[in-house]
Parts: C-alpha cells; structure tokens; sequence
C-alpha cells in the first residue's frame, strides 16, 4: 500500500521538530549489522543490513582483454538488481532506471576516489588485464537502498581475494581462491546520501520517510589526511537553496564520523 | 471446550474420526479433517477449523476498514483496503449530498478513510459511509498490521485497545483490514500507541498478554493528567 | 538399498556421506519482511531463498484467469552463486526452472476464492552447489505456507543422483560432474507431502527402468525428512513477527 498524504505530514511535521519514528536524530542510521565472506563461489561477499534494509554484494573476478585507451589497467564493472522478490514495487524484468542509477553512484564513488590501484590488475600490458564485476542485489527494501549498496560493494572489495589463474593455459582456475587480496589503496570511499523532506535532510530513511522525500543527494567521501569528495549526484525532482547545499557540505565531516563509528561498531574498516 | 492450540502445516492432520466436521481452512478426507493452509488448529466440540497466522484480509459484510483513496471517478472513489480486489465508494454512499464537482474536495487521492464494508461481491467490494464514526481521518499516522492480529489488538470486548488509547490519550481506530489510525495530543503519544499495537503483535501468542501491555505502557510512558480530545472517540 | 559394488566405481561418496544421506539442511521461514511469506532452504552450499506476494491484483488484464487465482514463478540465480559468473538476468535455463517450479507447486494450491489474482513466487539461489532447483521448491514450498496461501499439502523435493551404477541422495556438484563410467544422472524429483504423489520429475544422463523405480523410491523416503525439516521451521515459535 502506497504512503498515505497524512503519514507523510505526519513525518514532515515530526522531521521539523528535529525527531522520528524511531527516536533516532535526522543525521543518525540505523543499527548495521555486516557478514563477510558468505558465499563460497565468491571471490568476495558482503552481506549488509540497516534496520530492516538488507543487501548481499559479491565479487566475482574474471581475465580480459584490456580497453585499447588503458592497456595496461584492469576495469570494474558494477552492477545492481533490484529483487522483486525485496519489495512489492521492485517487477521482474531488466535493471529499470532505478537500479541503473543506483549502480552508477556507487560505481562512481568507487572509480573516482582511486580506491582500486586499476594498474596493479594488469597481467600482460595490452593483452591481459583482470576485471572486477562487482554485483549488488537487494534482498529486503525498508529504506536507503543507495548507502546499503555503496557499503555492502565496498566491503565486498575489501574482503575479496583473486581466484588462481593458470599463467601457461591462460585460464582462471574458478573455485580455487588464493590469499590474496585486490590491489586497494588506502583512498576508501565512504558513501551516504541526504534525503529532503519538507524543509530538512535527513540520513537513513526508511521507507515511509524515503517516500515523503522527493529529493537526495549522495556523496561519496574519502577521509584521508584532508576530506575529499569523489563523487556527488543529486537525485529527484525537487532543487536545493544555497544554504541548505552549504549546510549539506558543512556537516560531512560529522556524518561521516557518525557512519563510521557505526560501521566499526560490527567491522573494523581499516 | 476448545483444547489447547498447536500450529499445523498444510496437509496435516487435526483429527480423525466420523464424529468431526470440516471448519474453516480444513477438509475432510474419508475419516480425517485435514489442514488447508497454515495456521492454529481449534478442535471445539465436533469442528475442527484453522485460526489462520497469515495470509491477507478477507472482506466480510459490515466490517469497518480503512482505506487509502487511490482514484477518483465520476461517481466515487476508488479505495485500496489492502485486499486483491478493488473497493469502491460511491458517492451515493455518503451521508450528505456531494456536487459531482466535489468529489476531490471531500475525499482526494492519498487520504484516509474509515469505512464499512456494504457488499461483498465475487470480485469487488463496496464500501458506505452511512455509520456513527466514518469518514475522512484527518492528522495523525497510520500503521498496518497483519489482518489475522486484529482480534487480538482489540481484545475482549475491546479490552486490550482501550488500555492503550487511555494509556496514551490517543484516539484508535482499529479496521479489520489490518490497517489502524492512531491520533494523539502529542506526536510521542501516537508513536507510544503504535508501538504497543506492534508488541501486541509481536507477542499475540502470549499469555496473559494484558498485564504485559499494561507493563510495557506504564514503563514508557511519562505521568501525566488526561488532556480530553475534542473530537469524540471512535470505537469498533 | 545397496550400490552393485563389484559393478559400480562410485563406491564412496567424494564428501564421505552415506549414499542415502543428504548434506547438511537447513529452513527458516520469515527471512524477507517485507514479503507476505518467505523461506530459506539449504542443502549444504545450496541456499535457495524463497518469497510469495500475493494473493493480488494482476495486470494486465489479460493475464486474469476468472476463475480462481494463477500461480506465477520466477527462478533466478545470484550472479557469484556459482564458480563462473552467471550473467544476470534470466536464461533458458532459469526459466525452464521457473516453469517446473510452478508446476510441482500449483497443484496444492486452491486459489477458487481468489479469481483474477496472482500469486507471485520469487526464488533466487544464493549460493549453489548442485540440486539447485530442489531446494528453491522446498524454500517455495514453506514460503507459501507461511504467506497463508490456500494449500492442500506440502510439497518436499530432493535430487538423486546415478553416480555410474550408484543411487545417491541429493547429488553435490562433485557428483554431477563425476566422469567415470556410466557418468552422472542427475534426477531432480518433489513429492506431495499427504497424498505421495509425484510432482517434478526430470532426468538427464542415463538409467534403466529398474534403477528408475529405486530412484523414486530412495527420493521419496529422503523427501519425508526433508518434510519434517519444512515442518519444524514452520513451527518454530517467533518472538518478532509481521
């Protein structure tokens, strides 16, 4: 059943007075709970949940031939299926826009903090090169599928390790795993997203809260010595004012505090 | 007479023997009542039936639900009740005469309304305006629950939701479809009744769940004198 | 039932199991909240994850049946389910699985009430290693159970294998591509749980009529506990529900 208008007044109203539903502050998340390495034919696996929210990531690495404009790097290709089976209004069929851009956010926020070291993946300069395929699927929708995914992918990276590749026959021995790890560097992309709702930003909504809003912006942030961004994307209809983008901006050092305390709390990400 | 409760599986056996009669979610195979779907098994006397823990509303005659305005037509509305069929109003169905051109004015897309169930037919269901208490419900939230739990979030004689509303000082309006409106002086005093609601839920299988409640109610919630409510109180 | 020892050359099962033993199982219903019923499967690495939406609405129209509610399934794997990454989105294969699925399933349900609805079943298999299909029929099985679909019966399925001249239960994926002899058959196969009868029933190798009888028979009996696993989950008393 779709939200109905007073739930969502109800909310904005609530929201205005710096609460919600279940007490948490308009900057908090939710508890996140992380399993690794679940899945056996995985070169890598994550298993993520906020509240109720549940996404599973895996790694699966192949060998390639590289693209002709960077011979000598390895590529990632991520994508994102929106199970029909996590929510009532995911239909079977082909990634919708939906899962397409949700894919494209944490992909960005990924490649463009130079968290992989691409170079490191090459085995023969234009010939051989591996490919990271990272795939994201939901497995419950109660809110912030975006935040869900960009850190169950992450954690997936994080945890992989190369399958065994046979250098004479020039084949991935798939099932047999190695120890080592992907070339990652220390430049970690952490991603979050700032839900409007009436006049507010909120983080980690759920459902109901994720429906009242019409407008987010995501972030994708490395902390190293000095705060970075790597990648934005504001989504939905509604604009944004220039001081609420500027306190937006201000408050990623604390978010991002926060989000990472949280983490920790369940996995150690450094 | 009923003895005690145990959950069966579909295909199960609940009893056997000439003397017993196929009740709800059951039949009868030469000398055995059988379990059709999944749910408790309530031997009373000579039936057997199924008290099911899931599965979605039923719409019966005279129930009072509510609903979600989904669309607008040149006569009425249509209303989501959380059931696979379509439930419509119609505008004839509403106690004061509404202008053709009204129709949004008086019930638009996305509001809430408590109404009863006129008609059931095969594949649609009408719903009336025409009773003390029903209309458009303005302000508060709305929460929803399985259908199944319903009996038990009202209580006997309406028990258990009476303890909650005076608890909170919330006005309750309980739908047989599972879906409740909860109105409070204050915003925690809505979000305190829900979350009763949703314990009542979760432990609807417990005994003695009444004083559990009246425990849960009084360790969150903060003394205060009753504020009365202008509006009168709906009960179901 | 014993394997012909002096004929066959399976004579020990590659992960040491008993040949009438299946792997470690495991169900639990209730894992995807936002479903109507949902349900876990496992037999050893094979995790089969089952949800069921509905009885619904179905659109478009002329998909209706107006006579009582359709059963709609769709069987789909995680890409990093298996060794080789299985690209994404539905193949042959999968929905050729779908469709049996349906079937095995369809005829314990009695969706007369509910005419011009759907139920919709989604299994998705997590994590696969071998007798994929058996054990998104058991999740399949328990989720519409739990949804509170109408149903007649349970529905319990397992894969016996013909490893060479060896009858197995639930057949690993060491197994399917076992080369020896008379190779692999692999014999996907669900029962009704209160009449008996035989709802999926699939073969690719090869094997004599007899062998085919055991088979069946050995399925079967592997297929009443896998019920009574099926049965425990359903209930197992939850402290949170809905």
């Amino acid at each position: 059943m779709e939200i109905s208008k007073l739930t969502k007044k109800r909310i904005q109203e609530y929201i205005k007075e710096g609460k919600r539903f279940d007490g948490r502050d308009l900057l908090d998340f939710r508890d996140i709970k992380i399993e690794t390495d679940i899945i056996k034919n995985a070169e890598g696996s994550a298993r993520v949940k906020f509240g109720d929210t549940e996404v599973l990531a895996g790694v699966k690495m192949d060998v390639g031939t590289p693209y002709a404009d960077s011979e000598e790097s390895g590529n990632l290709i991520t994508t994102v299926e929106l199970l029909p089976l996590s929510s009532p209004r995911f239909e079977p069929g082909p990634p919708g826009i939906e899962a397409i851009e949700l894919a494209r956010i944490v992909d960005r926020g990924i490649r463009e903090s130079g968290y992989i070291d691409f170079d490191k993946l090459c085995i023969k300069k234009g010939e051989k090169v591996w490919n990271i395929l990272i795939d994201i699927y939901s497995i419950n929708d109660a809110g912030n599928l975006i935040d869900v995914s960009a850190l169950a992918a992450l954690i997936a990276l994080k945890t992989a390790k190369f399958p065994k590749y046979d250098e004479k026959a020039e084949k991935v021995l798939f099932g047999e795993i190695t120890n080592k790890k992907l070339p990652l560097t220390d430049k970690m992309p952490i991603t979050f997203t700032y839900y409007k709702v009436g006049k507010n930003t909120i983080i980690d909504p759920v459902s109901d809260e994720q429906e009242s809003s019409k407008s987010r912006i995501s972030v994708s942030l490395m902390n190293g010595k000095e705060l970075k961004i790597s990648a934005i994307q504001k989504g939905g209809e509604e604009p944004f004012g220039k001081e609420e983008t500027e306190a937006i901006i201000d408050s990623f050092p604390s978010v991002l505090e926060v989000y990472i305390k949280k983490i920790e709390k369940t996995f150690k990400l450094e | 007479m009923s003895e005690e409760r145990k959950i069966v599986i579909p295909g199960e056996i609940l009893a056997s023997g000439d003397e017993f009669l196929p009740g709800d979610g059951t039949r009868k195979e030469a000398k055995d009542i059988i379990a059709s779907r999944y749910g408790l098994a309530e031997i009373s006397g000579r039936l057997a039936k199924i008290i099911p823990l899931s599965g979605g509303y039923i719409p019966r005659y005279g129930n009072t639900i509510i609903g979600l305005v989904t669309d607008i037509t040149f006569n009425g509305w249509l209303v989501d009740i959380n059931s696979p069929y379509s439930a419509f109003l119609s505008v004839m169905e509403v106690p004061r005469f509404i202008n053709k051109n009204e129709l949004a004015e008086f019930l638009d897309i996305g509001d809430i309304v408590a109404c009863r169930i006129s008609n059931v037919k095969r594949k649609s269901i009408d719903l009336s305006l025409k009773a003390r208490g029903l209309g458009k419900l303005e302000g508060g939230i709305t929460l929803h629950i399985n259908s199944n739990k319903v009996p038990r979030v009202i209580g006997k004689e309406g028990s258990m939701i009476r303890q909650i509303k005076e608890a909170t000082n919330s006005e309750v309006i309980v739908g047989q479809n599972g879906l409740i409106w909860i109105k409070g002086d204050k915003i925690e005093n809505e979000l305190k009744a829900k979350e009763a609601i949703l314990f009542v839920v979760s432990k609807s299988y417990v005994e003695g769940l009444t004083e559990k409640v009246k425990e849960f109610l009084e360790k969150n919630m903060p003394k205060e004198t009753k504020v009365k409510i202008s509006t009168g109180e709906k009960e179901i | 039932m014993t394997a012909k020892k002096e004929e066959s050359s399976y004579v020990k099962r590659s992960d040491g199991r008993k040949f009438d033993e299946t792997r470690e199982m495991r169900a639990e219903v209730g894992v995807i909240k936002n479903a109507d019923g949902s349900a876990l499967f496992a037999f050893g690495d094979t995790v089969a994850v089952a949800a069921v939406y509905g009885p619904k609405h179905l659109h478009p129209q002329h998909l209706q049946n107006p006579q009582k509610g359709i059963l709609r399934c769709v069987y789909d794997m995680l890409s990093f389910s298996v060794p080789e990454r299985k690209k994404p989105g539905p193949s042959r294969r999968s929905q050729e699985i779908s469709k049996v699925t349906e079937w095995a399933l369809s005829s314990t349900l009695d969706l007369q009430d509910f005419p011009n609805t759907v139920v919709d079943i989604f299994i998705t298999i997590i994590s696969a290693n071998a007798s994929t299909r058996v054990a998104g029929i058991n999740a399949a099985s328990m989720a519409l159970a739990h949804a509170g679909v109408p149903m007649k019966e349970m529905v319990s399925a397992v894969s016996i294998g013909k490893i060479d001249k060896t009858l197995v239960v639930d057949v690993s994926k060491e197994e399917e591509d076992y080369e020896e002899g008379e190779s692999a058959t692999d014999i996907p196969m669900a029962f009704l749980s209160k009449s008996g009868k035989m709802s999926l029933l699939q073969l690719d190798g090869e094997i004599r009529p007899e062998e085919l009888k055991r088979a069946l028979k050995m399925g079967k009996e592997a297929c009443k506990k896998i019920y009574e696993l099926q049965e425990k989950a359903l209930k197992e008393k939850k402290t949170e529900e809905e």
